[in-house]
């Protein structure tokens, strides 16, 4: 009993931090892509419509690793393969 | 189903939709529910496209047609960006990968349970409809679109060239170098189709939970109190917030699969 509640709290905890670094980079990420070209739509306007198309490109590739990360948070939350040994 | 079991606990519901229709065992279980959503996708959209290229016309054209007309230069144009020289392979390939992606992505957003008692009342109990959201899909294609890289980099550069190039190519061709490129191109080209692979089933897949524990909050519903007033009223609009949301997420994960292979391709058949 003690040894599943452990593991579920380390998993807990890990899945905090997956999720939470996570969302950090990926913000950060996307806050300083989303200003560069908010300045370079301002500075270039007949550039807008190239440069939408590139940031939803990137936009998405930005948040792929933190969604990665979260399915891979939710996986544990509810499957939890690390507590299979235990049972 | 969860539903129809009656009384089974939150962490069923969402193992019972995690798990696959499958036939065999170990290295040779077969995905059926992934098999036959993919082919029956793919055949909607060769039919599509077909009937709308059958029935053009070079006068005013209709609505359908317009809007096939709409996706097939959308696409053009991107591979036109991107890639320079003969697009008569390069461009279906990406409107294929493209379309099919989208339709695959696009079983995110029926409602839940629907597909599964279709599904059920065929006579099978477990079924996924998302085939992104299957490993197998997403590197089968991402394996294929590997193999295409190798052959546009020995089409282009000869089976010798592109010998020399593993060898020889980020920091020069000296015998002692020989090691530490090919190791370095060995990395670079292995994390092109996994990291194609993975993004896109890692969005499938989050996508797929979070409507998971949305369709959740909707199982707690009993009677007519609070509690389940509130888990109805959560479920309708997270539900509705994640479905918007996720339309932008899955047309652009099937915008950056294309984009992504045909860069893939332009950039095999560029010299160091």
């Amino acid at each position: 009993m003690e040894a599943i509640a452990s593991v579920q709290a380390f998993t807990a905890l890990g899945l905090g931090i997956i999720i939470g670094l996570g969302a950090i980079g990926a913000c950060l990420g996307i806050g300083i892509m989303g200003s560069k070209f908010l300045e370079s739509a301002a500075r270039q306007p007949e550039l807008t419509p190239m440069l939408t198309g590139r940031m939803f490109l990137l936009a998405g590739l930005i948040d792929a690793a933190f969604l990665i990360g979260v399915a891979i948070a939710m996986f544990f939350a509810f499957a939890n393969p690390l507590l299979a040994s235990l049972q | 189903m969860a539903t129809e079991q009656g009384g089974s606990s939150s962490t069923e519901y969402i193992v019972h939709h995690l798990t696959h229709l499958k036939v065999g065992e170990g290295f040779w279980a077969l995905h059926l529910d992934t098999l036959i959503v993919s082919t029956l996708l793919g055949a909607v959209f060769l039919w599509i496209f077909y009937s709308a290229a059958r029935k053009a016309t070079s006068g005013v054209p209709g609505k359908f047609q317009a809007f096939v007309e709409l996706v097939v230069e959308f696409v053009d144009n991107q591979v036109s960006e991107v890639f320079h020289g003969n697009r008569g392979f390069v461009a279906p390939l990406a409107l294929t990968i493209f379309v099919w992606v989208f339709l695959m992505n696009f079983m995110d957003l029926l409602p839940l349970d629907y597909p599964a008692l279709i599904a059920s009342a065929a006579g099978a109990h477990y079924f996924r409809a998302v085939p992104t959201a299957d490993v197998n899909t997403t590197f089968a294609m991402s394996i294929t679109v590997f193999v295409l890289i190798i052959f546009y980099s020995i089409r282009a550069k000869g089976l010798g060239g592109f010998g020399h190039e593993l060898f020889t190519a980020p920091f020069g061709s000296h015998f002692l170098l020989w090691i530490p490129n090919f190791f370095l191109n060995l990395v670079e080209l292995l994390s092109k189709p996994i990291s194609l692979a993975m993004r896109l089933f890692g969005n499938m897949y989050a996508g797929e939970l979070v409507f998971m524990l949305i369709a959740l909050l909707g199982f707690t519903v009993a009677g007519l109190d609070l509690g389940s007033g509130l888990g109805f009223f959560g479920q309708v609009v997270m539900g509705a917030a994640w479905t918007i949301f996720h339309i932008l997420i899955i047309t652009l994960q099937a915008f950056i699969f294309m984009v992504l292979t045909v860069v893939y391709i332009s950039m095999a058949q560029a010299h160091h």
